[in-house]
């Protein structure tokens, strides 16, 4: 039943994911320089308002639109009142600070009772369904997460080439000190990148969902974003989502080919052998390292 | 003054477990283990500025490591040695791939090692006994609490004179200007190896004890977060001295205590965990935005780093 089609969708699914993870994740460091080990919280974070929204009898595309908006206001918040403060500062208190974000978030949802420790099922318009694509078994749940990827992947394109912000956002991602020389706000953008970052975390919580349900725990998937990020050469937009797909990938047949437990560590592996051979990433240009 | 109090301190410790209750005695000696390991980790993270977030892994090794050759028999000492000496072989392992990065990418090479070293944990079932784990036999409380607290003391003793040392200096220049060292003739990839080695040592040892004071082992245990509560540990004790070690230690035993009793006093119902991670974070935060010294620095002093 398992054919390499039925695996590749798979692993894109996931891969798509992680791509929308990672892509926050290296916005975020890119404008800001923080490396957001809270990120994986956001998803989950996300992931929950989604399951709120949706149990509260919200249909399912307007849950993940509420639980991005949610997720987005929230990223705002947390950039405004507890980073910006500390912007400047050597990466030892910033990687801390974000860390201690990520078990606030993580701690919080698991203090409401009766839905913070439980997992849940956030089914999908589709859920159970199969798709026959040329002979070959394929989850709807999976073609729905690869769609709602490229959709969104599209609506960032035209937003990062073709409006204003977008492309102010793109330029303090590539040279701070430049962007500000031509008059972009440097914490407009920061605010932005945090806020763009943490609804791309929400829907990635939603997405994922089907794939895995919804947990407190669910934050571990979404820090594989680091090592897609990594492999996609850090700091690199279109190298985060390329890390992030070759990830799901990998994942993918290797829990269907390799024995148990390679599809878990496959990611670290691969980041370790990343960072030993080529330091700037499969995608990336050699840089200093920060 | 200073004097004054570490000698009533150590008087107390002396007279301990005479006069606390098994319970009393057993939270000093969890205090005492962490500060064993939370030395290892203050050398990385403190002193050379290298954000290594796989400690649990070399804590882990050290209690496998203990729970098998102290089942075999071995006589205590040796096999402690042991279990050091083995983390210790980890550290230079985990170092292998990131002794030549820095900042932000030697972190998430230390993130990744352990991941792996946690997966082998729970996969490498004739050793470790996989995700069931191992039952480890307990020992005296008394001497566990002897040997925690003389590791802990020695520990402390070593990390100060490691500090006053050539090596200690190195760590130091490492952190402030890794160029300017590199120019000075510091061997930087020997010289993270070195600190790696050292610092997954002492993780051993007190992964030993821990095997001991908890009487079980599994991989779940020395997951990433034990790795990350010890840096939050440091960071809230004060980063970079050696009281910063203690107070963080004492921190962290103390903080679930502080919460149980909260919820009794007040009547909570809410589960204890989440509670506790969220009162973690949020004082870590609190601490790094308006005591970034740590509770050994003091309220608005600005760290050394």
């Amino acid at each position: 039943m398992e054919t390499t089609l039925t695996l590749a969708i798979a692993g894109i699914a996931t891969g798509c994911v992680y791509a929308l993870v990672a892509l926050g994740f290296v916005l975020i460091w890119k404008c800001t320089e923080v490396v957001n080990f809270a990120h994986g919280e956001l998803m989950m974070l996300g992931g929950f308002t989604g399951f709120g929204l949706v149990t509260i009898g919200w249909p399912w595309p307007l849950a993940l639109a509420g639980a991005a908006l949610a997720c987005a206001l929230f990223g705002l918040l947390a950039e405004r009142v507890v980073l910006r403060p500390l912007l400047g500062q050597p990466h030892i208190p910033i990687v801390m600070t974000t860390l201690g974000l990520g078990f606030m978030l993580k701690g919080a949802v698991t203090m409401v009772p009766g839905a913070g420790v439980e997992t849940h099922a956030l089914p999908t318009p589709f859920a159970g369904q199969a798709v026959s694509l040329a002979g070959n078994p394929v989850a709807a749940d999976h073609l729905l997460v690869i769609g709602v990827t490229l959709a969104l992947g599209l609506m960032l394109y035209g937003f990062f080439y073709y409006t204003p912000l977008g492309k102010a956002l793109r330029a303090t991602a590539q040279n701070t000190r430049g962007a500000q020389l031509v008059g972009i706000p440097l914490a407009r953008m920061q605010a932005w990148a945090w806020t763009l970052a943490a609804a791309l975390a929400a829907v990635a919580g939603v997405l994922l969902a089907p794939l895995t349900f919804v947990h407190a725990h669910m934050g571990l998937i979404g820090l594989k974003a680091l090592p897609a990020a990594v492999i996609g050469g850090f700091g690199s937009i279109p190298g985060a989502v390329a890390g992030g797909l070759l990830l799901g990938l990998v994942e993918s047949f290797a829990g269907f080919h390799a024995p148990d437990g390679v599809k878990d560590v496959a990611a670290h592996v691969l980041v370790l052998a990343v960072l030993l051979l080529r330091p700037a990433g499969l995608f990336g240009r050699p840089q200093e390292n920060a | 003054m200073q004097r004054m109090l570490i000698s009533a301190l150590l008087f107390a410790l002396l007279a301990a477990p005479a006069l606390l209750s098994p319970w009393g005695l057993s939270q000093i000696t969890f205090v005492a283990i962490y500060i064993v390991a939370g030395t290892g980790l203050m050398l990385l993270a403190g002193s050379a500025g290298q954000l290594s977030l796989c400690h649990a892994a070399f804590i882990g090794v050290g209690a496998y490591a203990e729970a098998l050759l102290h089942a075999r028999g071995w006589p205590l000492p040796l096999s402690l040695a042991a279990a050091a000496l083995l983390a210790g072989a980890t550290g230079v392992l985990a170092a292998w791939p990131v002794r030549k990065l820095s900042g932000i990418y030697l972190a998430i090479g230390t993130f990744s090692f352990g991941f792996i070293a946690q997966e082998i944990f729970a996969r490498w079932e004739t050793v470790t006994g996989g995700n069931a784990g191992r039952v480890v036999a307990p020992l005296d409380p008394h001497l566990l609490y002897g040997l925690a607290v003389a590791a802990a003391l020695g520990a402390l003793w070593l990390f100060g004179r490691l500090q006053a040392s050539r090596f200690g200096r190195a760590l130091l220049a490492l952190r402030e200007d890794a160029t300017a060292a590199d120019m000075l003739g510091v061997a930087i990839p020997r010289l993270k190896t070195l600190a790696f080695t050292v610092a997954a040592a002492l993780g051993g040892l007190a992964g030993g004890l821990y095997a001991h004071q908890i009487r079980f082992v599994s991989p779940e245990q020395f997951d990433w977060v034990m790795s990350i509560e010890l840096l939050m540990m440091l960071v809230i004790g004060g980063l970079g001295t050696r009281a910063g070690i203690v107070f963080g230690a004492v921190f962290l035993i103390a903080l679930p205590q502080a919460i149980a009793l909260l919820r009794d006093t007040l009547g909570w119902t809410t589960p204890p965990a989440g509670i506790e991670l969220f009162a973690f974070g949020f004082v870590l935060v609190l601490v790094l935005r308006w005591a970034p010294a740590g509770l050994a620095g003091g309220l608005g002093k600005s760290s050394s780093l």
